[in-house]
C-alpha cells in the first residue's frame, strides 16, 4: 500500500494485513517499554484542519511509538489561517521530506488531491463526510478481538455478524467507512435512522440493509451508534433532540445482553446513548480507543515499513510477521 | 415573439482573415445540411460571404478561388452555441472575447452567445454598448450577448430592459443564478412583451439544491457529498412553464441535466407553452460515475447526473423535445479547480470537444445519427431569432469543414481558450474541425490542415 485514502481502495488482503500487525503491536504495548525504532528518523506530519482529541493525538503517539519525529500543524493559527491554499500548505511541509502526511480535512477527496502534491505516503484522517478509514479499521480490530476464538482459533473475519449502524448516517465518514469495512469482513450491515438523514441511494453504494426504527434491532450482534449533532436540528433533518431521543437513542432496554455497543466518539451523553450503556458491559467505546493506537502503528508500519505480502496467504500466518523489537532489547 | 430573421452576421465580430476576400471552393467533400435537405458528394463555392453554388463533385471551376481539396472530409451547417461564459468584463484571466470566440471557431462554431453573469454582471445598457464594441474589435466570430433579468443579479429588481434591448442585447438571463422569486420571473416574463426578447433560464431551486455539490443519488451517498436532487431543476421548469403559459410568454431554458426536466419541457410543449430548452455535450456524455475519483473536472452545475438521466436527454434530443445542444463553455483559473471537490468552481469549459465529444461517444456507436446531431449542434440559432447556419445555395456562408476520420488527444496540442478545465481533457477523440466559416469569413484552420499536412 502507498496511501491510506478510503475503505474503498483496499483489498481484504491489505485490512487482513493491517489487522495482523496491529496485533503484534498490541503484544508490544503490554511489554514496559512500548517504543520500537521501526521509523527513527523519519518524519510524519500532522495536518488538520477540523477539531480532532483521539484521532489526532492516536497518530501522533502511534509515530512515536515507532521513534518518527512528528510535526503537527492544526488550521488554527497556522499559515492556513492567512488563506494559504492547500496546494501551497502541502509544498511547505513537503520542503521537510517526510515520510507520511496525515492529513483530517472538511472536504472529500482533500486527502486524494494531497497525493498528487507530496511524495509522501498519505493517510486520510478524514475527509469531509466521505471516509474516515482509520476509524473502520480500529473498529473491525476491536470487533475481530472482542469476538472471540472460532473453532480455538483467533478470528479474522466478521461472517455472519450483523452490524446496525444507527444514526445520522448521511453526515457521517465513520458509517461509510464502517460499512464498507464490515461488509467487506463478511457482516451484514443495516443502517438506521430517520430517513431524513439517511442517503438517498445508500444501498446501492454501499450494499446495506435500511431501516427506520428499532424495531428489529435484537438481530445485531453488535450495535454501533453515531454521534448526533445538534445542529441537524436548525436544518430541519430531525424535529427535536427529544423526539430523535424516543426514536434512535440506544438505551439499556432497547440494547439486549448479548449485544456489543460502539461509537467512534466523542459521545453525546443522552442524545444518541443513555449514559448507562456508555459505561455498561457491552459498551466497547474504550476498547475501540486502546485499539486506536495499534492499528495506527499497524497502517504507519504498513506504508512506510511493510510491503506486499509475498505470496497468497501471507497475511493468514501472521505467526510469520518478524516480531518488533522493542527498543533497550537487542536488535 | 418574432421569427428567426436576423443574420448571424448582425452580431458582432472583427470579420474573418485580413487581406482581399477570395472565393473559396471546397471540392468533394460530403455535405451534410438536414434542415437544407442537403447529403451528399459537393463542391461547396463561397462567394461575397454567401454559399453561391453547391456543385456536383469536381465540376465547379471558379477562376482564382481558393480550392480545398476536401474529398473524404465533412461540411456541415456550421455550430453555434447559445451558452458561453466569456468572462468578460473581470475575469479576463479566464476568457476573454478575443480566445473564447478563438475557441468557438476552432469548434466550429460561428456564432455563439456570451451571458451577463460577468463581473460585475453586465446589467445595463452602457454594459452591454461596451461588450459589443469590443466584440467588433477582438471577435473572431460573431458574438452575441445576453444582460441580466435582475440587477446586479440578485433576482429582486429588473433591469432596465427596454433601453438594454435598444443598445443591442439578444437576450436576458440571470444564467449562474436562478431566478428564485415566482413574482420577479412573472414580471420580467411580461416585460418580455415589451422587449421582445428571449429570456433564457438557469432553473434550480436553491432551496432544493442548498449546498449541493454533485447529484444526489448512489454515487453522492458512496462520497459522502451533498446532493443536487433532479427535483430542484425540474420543479421550477415546471414553475416557469406554468407562468410562460399564463402569460403567454417565450421561456428558453438552458442547460437541461435531469430525465424529469425533460419530462417537464415535453408536456410544456404538448400543452403549446412556448419554451426552448438546450443540453450540454458533457451531459449527453457523461454521468455522475465521473465524480468517483473527486476529480473536479467532473463540477458542474447542474451536476452529471444518472446514465438514465443521460438516456433521457439524448431521447430528448432526438424527439426535438431538447431544441439545440449548448456548451455551457465555463471557463475558470487552475487555482479554482485545484481544491477539493466540495470547495471548487463549478463548470467546464466545452467549445473546442463540442463536436469530437458527441460524435465519438453518440456518433460512431450508433446512438444518434450524424444528421441530428449537426441540426441541434446548429440549433441554437432559431430560438434567439437568428436564422439557423445553411449550407444552401443563397445562405450566408456558415460552415464547418470537419474529418470525422482525424482522432486526437483532447489538450494535447494545447487550447484556444485561455483555460484548461475540460472534461474531456487527455480523452482520446474523433472527428477534427478542419476549418470554420463564419458569417462569409474563413473564422480558423486548423493549423495542421492549414499548412497542408492533415
Amino acid at each position: 500500500m502507498r496511501h491510506l485514502l478510503a475503505i474503498e481502495d483496499l483489498e481484504r488482503a491489505d485490512v487482513d494485513r493491517i489487522m495482523a500487525r496491529a496485533r503484534s503491536f498490541a503484544e508490544v504495548g503490554r511489554r514496559d517499554i512500548k517504543k520500537v525504532p521501526t521509523l527513527r528518523g523519519r518524519t510524519i506530519v500532522s495536518l488538520f484542519y477540523e477539531s480532532s482529541t483521539r484521532t489526532s493525538s492516536s497518530f501522533e503517539l502511534a509515530a512515536k511509538r515507532l521513534s518518527a519525529d512528528v510535526v503537527a500543524v492544526k488550521s488554527a493559527g497556522s499559515a492556513v489561517d492567512k488563506g494559504e491554499s492547500l496546494r501551497d500548505t502541502i509544498a511547505t511541509l513537503s520542503a521537510y521530506a517526510p515520510a507520511a502526511i496525515v492529513i483530517r480535512h472538511p472536504y472529500a477527496g482533500a486527502a486524494n488531491l494531497v497525493t498528487g502534491w507530496t511524495s509522501a505516503a498519505v493517510i486520510n484522517a478524514g475527509d469531509g463526510k466521505h471516509e474516515h478509514p482509520s476509524q473502520a479499521l480500529l473498529d473491525a480490530y476491536t470487533l475481530l478481538d472482542r469476538l472471540g476464538a472460532v473453532d480455538g482459533r483467533r478470528r479474522e473475519d466478521l461472517d455472519g455478524k450483523r452490524i446496525w449502524i444507527v444514526g445520522d448516517v448521511l453526515h457521517s465518514r465513520v458509517a461509510r467507512s464502517c460499512a464498507l469495512c464490515f461488509r467487506m469482513m463478511g457482516a451484514e450491515v443495516t443502517v438506521c435512522g430517520p430517513p431524513s438523514l439517511i442517503p438517498r441511494g445508500i444501498t446501492e453504494a454501499l450494499g446495506v440493509e435500511v431501516a427506520h426504527d428499532l424495531d428489529a434491532l435484537g438481530e445485531a450482534d453488535v450495535v454501533y451508534a453515531l454521534r448526533m449533532q445538534r445542529e441537524r436540528m436548525s436544518e430541519s433533518f430531525v424535529p427535536s433532540v427529544r423526539e430523535y431521543v424516543a426514536h434512535y437513542q440506544i438505551d439499556s432496554r432497547r440494547l439486549g445482553a448479548r449485544q456489543l455497543l460502539m461509537h467512534p466518539g466523542p459521545v453525546n451523553r443522552g442524545v444518541e446513548l443513555s449514559p448507562e450503556v456508555v459505561d455498561g458491559p457491552a459498551s466497547l467505546i474504550t476498547a475501540q480507543v486502546e485499539s486506536g493506537l495499534v492499528v495506527r502503528m499497524a497502517i504507519l508500519y504498513e506504508l512506510l515499513a511493510g510491503g506486499e505480502p509475498r505470496g497468497a496467504g501471507a497475511a493468514d500466518r501472521d505467526a510469520e510477521l518478524p516480531a518488533p523489537t522493542p527498543i533497550g532489547e537487542p536488535a | 415573439m418574432s421569427a428567426a430573421t436576423r443574420p448571424i452576421s448582425s452580431l458582432d465580430w472583427r470579420g474573418g482573415e485580413a487581406g482581399p476576400e477570395r472565393d473559396l471552393v471546397l471540392r468533394g467533400a460530403r455535405v451534410l445540411d438536414p434542415r437544407a435537405g442537403v447529403d451528399g458528394a459537393h463542391d461547396v463555392v463561397v462567394r461575397d460571404g454567401q454559399v453561391a453554388e453547391l456543385a456536383g463533385a469536381g465540376a465547379a471551376e471558379v477562376p482564382g478561388a481558393e480550392v480545398v481539396e476536401a474529398e473524404g472530409l465533412s461540411v456541415f451547417a456550421a455550430f453555434f452555441d447559445p451558452h458561453v461564459h466569456l468572462r468578460t468584463p473581470g475575469r479576463e484571466d479566464e476568457e476573454d472575447l478575443e480566445t473564447g470566440s478563438r475557441a468557438a471557431a476552432a469548434g466550429g462554431f460561428c456564432g455563439a452567445l456570451a451571458m451577463a453573469n460577468t463581473e460585475p454582471p453586465t446589467d445595463s445598457a452602457p454594459d452591454v454598448a461596451a461588450l459589443r464594441e469590443r466584440a467588433r474589435a477582438q471577435a473572431t466570430v460573431p458574438l452575441g450577448f445576453l444582460a441580466c433579468v435582475t440587477r446586479t443579479m440578485s433576482g429582486e429588481e429588473l433591469t432596465e430592459m427596454s433601453e438594454i434591448a435598444d443598445a443591442g442585447a439578444v437576450g436576458f438571463s440571470d444564467d449562474g443564478v436562478p431566478i428564485r422569486s415566482a413574482r420577479v420571473m412573472r414580471r420580467a416574463l411580461q416585460y418580455q412583451r415589451l422587449v421582445d426578447l428571449p429570456i433564457a433560464l438557469h432553473e434550480e431551486d436553491p432551496e432544493l439544491s442548498g449546498r449541493g455539490s454533485m447529484h444526489e443519488g448512489a454515487v453522492s451517498a458512496a462520497l459522502g457529498i451533498e446532493g443536487i436532487p433532479s427535483i430542484s431543476e425540474s420543479t421550477m421548469i415546471a414553475r416557469d412553464a406554468q407562468i410562460a403559459a399564463f402569460e403567454r410568454a417565450r421561456v428558453h431554458v438552458q442547460h437541461l441535466s435531469a430525465a424529469e426536466s425533460v419530462a417537464v419541457v415535453e408536456a410544456a410543449k404538448a400543452a403549446g407553452v412556448a419554451v426552448s430548452c438546450e443540453a450540454s455535450p458533457h451531459h449527453l456524455t457523461l454521468t455522475d460515475e465521473r465524480v468517483r475519483g473527486l476529480d473536479a473536472s467532473f463540477k458542474m452545475n447542474p451536476p452529471l447526473r444518472t446514465e438514465d438521466d443521460r438516456r433521457a436527454l439524448i431521447d430528448g434530443l432526438r424527439a426535438g423535445t431538447i431544441d439545440c445542444i449548448a456548451t455551457d463553455h465555463a471557463p475558470h483559473s487552475s487555482d479554482e479547480k485545484e481544491v477539493p471537490f466540495e470547495q471548487a468552481a463549478m463548470g467546464t469549459i466545452g467549445l473546442e470537444t463540442a463536436f469530437a465529444a458527441i460524435f465519438t461517444e453518440l456518433v460512431l456507436p450508433g446512438v444518434l445519427d450524424l444528421a441530428t446531431v449537426v441540426e441541434r449542434l446548429s440549433g441554437g440559432a432559431e430560438p434567439f431569432g437568428f436564422r439557423a447556419p445553411r449550407v444552401a445555395p443563397g445562405a450566408e456562408a456558415n460552415l464547418v469543414l470537419v474529418d470525422t476520420e482525424a482522432e486526437w488527444e483532447v489538450g494535447a496540442e494545447g487550447w484556444e481558450s485561455r483555460s484548461q478545465n475540460s472534461c474531456f481533457a487527455g480523452a482520446r477523440l474523433r472527428g477534427r474541425v478542419l476549418m470554420t466559416v463564419a458569417a462569409g469569413r474563413v473564422a480558423y484552420r486548423q493549423r495542421s490542415f492549414a499548412m497542408g499536412v492533415a
